[in-house]
């Protein structure tokens, strides 16, 4: 679905992705993990065509993406951080989206899921860190993409809503989308994931499912698994 | 495109500032032609007070509006969209919007004092032709400035000393040439130098197109003398289509490269 080619980018002087290969494509949850800045929003960025890279390619189902958009219709897009246009009301913002992106299709049901309902009629600036979570996840799984990128999908979501979400996951998963992750909650790797990547310093540093890490790595557990490539890495 | 032109059309529309402005024309309409019941007059007026306020307004909402709708980009950019189409789509619904609050505030008052008996009008309607192309020179310069800087003070005042350049500075460090260099021919570097200022520009325009020889200065006679009249206006409003075209080409240009 995705072929990545010794991609390489570098904001300023600080290189950020140095060279990485990387290729999905089997339907599944794939999890990206890696330590803070070690690349993984920028590589989602630049499979979005939001970042520009320096240097290699992205192929999207056989087709190269560099100055296309027609690709983007096949993936829904999680953002780290829900910025959203502040004086807009939840139910615009929602309409708004409908409007430049026709045939989202799941839109009441999602609503309801997160329990939103109460907020529709509310500012976009004047919501909680977890109510625009969950508007940025019904904006997201509203549509019927192939693909769906979700970048820190779990911040400041409360447990009901994380198991809701969980569960959604899964759902999409048996439909037969592609779902990649990143996050930084292990048990919700160990939970949910297919396989893994690993990103330091811009490169993969591993790429296969979690008992294969934790064989390679001696450990019994997935987070002194990483902790280890970690510390291995500052040493 | 239209829809993201749509929607940075009305959002700017719903915008306070967007009716401060509006009722600021207004106001300024009818005071002008209360005060002087000529509509000739008014218009001169008016021409001084358009010359720097519609570069000034289009500059700074230019710039506040790409900062403030960056995350509305960002969102879009994750879409379905082409990234030109973003861009222009903003570009040209903030423009459109300030366009439309100075054809409206100054339009209606003009309207009620008998514009259309008056030999005025086509006077009037270059006044208001040339507002709306600074606006869309102005918001422009800005966007393009915006996109450069991501440091929203390091955008907003370069943005400003822009604005600052070609309204005020630019006609100071002119002056301080003409009397330093006195002794010397300087009139083909007046135009030449013209041509880099769409505010002159624009006010040798109404200027010719007025027939006020009195107000047009240095340039303006020089620009008179070379072109002649008609030649001259064909020639500056061609200019100014440059000056519109040429930022625009650099927005398009910058943003297709841009990271977000």
């Amino acid at each position: 679905m995705i072929v990545i080619k010794d991609l390489h980018k570098k904001f300023g002087k600080v290189k950020v992705l140095n060279g990485l290969n990387l290729s999905f494509e089997d339907k599944g949850i794939h999890t990206i993990l890696g330590p803070n800045g070690s690349g993984k929003t920028t590589l989602i960025k630049s499979i979005l065509g939001m970042v520009i890279p320096n240097q290699g390619s992205i192929e999207f189902n056989g087709k190269e993406i560099l100055g296309e958009w027609e690709y983007r219709n096949e993936i829904s897009y999680l953002p780290q951080i829900a910025y959203f246009p502040q004086n807009l009301k939840v139910k615009e913002l929602l309409q708004m989206i409908n409007d430049l992106r026709p045939g989202s299709k799941k839109e009441k049901e999602l609503i309801s899921l997160f329990q939103l309902e109460s907020y529709l009629d509310k500012k976009l600036g004047n919501l909680s860190g977890g109510t625009a979570q969950k508007v940025n996840l019904v904006i997201t799984f509203m549509f019927d993409s192939p693909l769906i990128i979700l970048d820190e999908p779990t911040v400041g979501l409360d447990p009901v809503a994380l198991i809701r979400l969980k569960q959604l996951i899964k759902e999409e998963k048996e439909n037969g989308k592609t779902i990649l992750i990143t996050t930084h909650i292990m048990s919700l790797v160990e939970e949910i994931s297919d396989d893994i990547v690993f990103i330091l310093e811009g490169k993969i540093y591993f790429k296969g499912t979690i008992d294969l890490l934790k064989k390679q790595t001696e450990q019994s557990n997935l987070e002194n698994a990483i902790a280890n490539i970690l510390e291995e890495s500052y040493a | 495109m239209l829809k993201i032109l749509k929607y940075g059309f009305f959002d700017l529309m719903r915008s306070r500032w967007s009716y401060i402005y509006f009722l600021f024309y207004l106001s300024l309409g009818f005071i002008l032609l209360f005060l002087n019941q000529d509509v000739s007059k008014a218009v001169i007026t008016l021409l001084n007070i358009i010359l720097v306020l519609t570069p000034l307004i289009g500059t700074l909402f230019g710039v506040m509006y790409y900062y403030n709708s960056r995350e509305f980009t960002e969102l879009l950019l994750a879409q379905p969209i082409k990234r030109r189409n973003i861009f222009l789509g903003q570009y040209l619904g903030i423009a459109l919007s300030l366009s439309l609050s100075l054809v409206l505030g100054l339009g209606i008052p003009f309207l009620a004092y008998g514009l259309f008996q008056s030999s005025e009008i086509f006077n009037f309607f270059t006044l208001i032709l040339i507002g709306a192309m600074l606006t869309f020179i102005f918001v422009a310069l800005a966007f393009g400035l915006a996109l450069i800087f991501e440091d929203k003070i390091k955008g907003f005042g370069l943005a400003i000393l822009t604005w600052l350049l070609f309204a005020v500075i630019y006609d100071g460090l002119f002056l301080i040439l003409l009397l330093v260099f006195d002794d010397y021919p300087l009139d083909k570097f007046a135009l030449f130098a013209t041509v880099f200022n769409p505010i002159d520009l624009s006010r040798i325009l109404i200027l010719l197109k007025l027939d006020i020889s009195a107000l047009l200065g240095y340039t303006g006679a020089v620009f008179q003398n070379f072109f002649g009249t008609s030649l001259g206006k064909i020639f500056s409003i061609t200019l100014l289509s440059f000056w519109i075209v040429i930022p625009v080409l650099f927005i398009l240009y910058k943003s297709k490269r841009k990271d977000f």
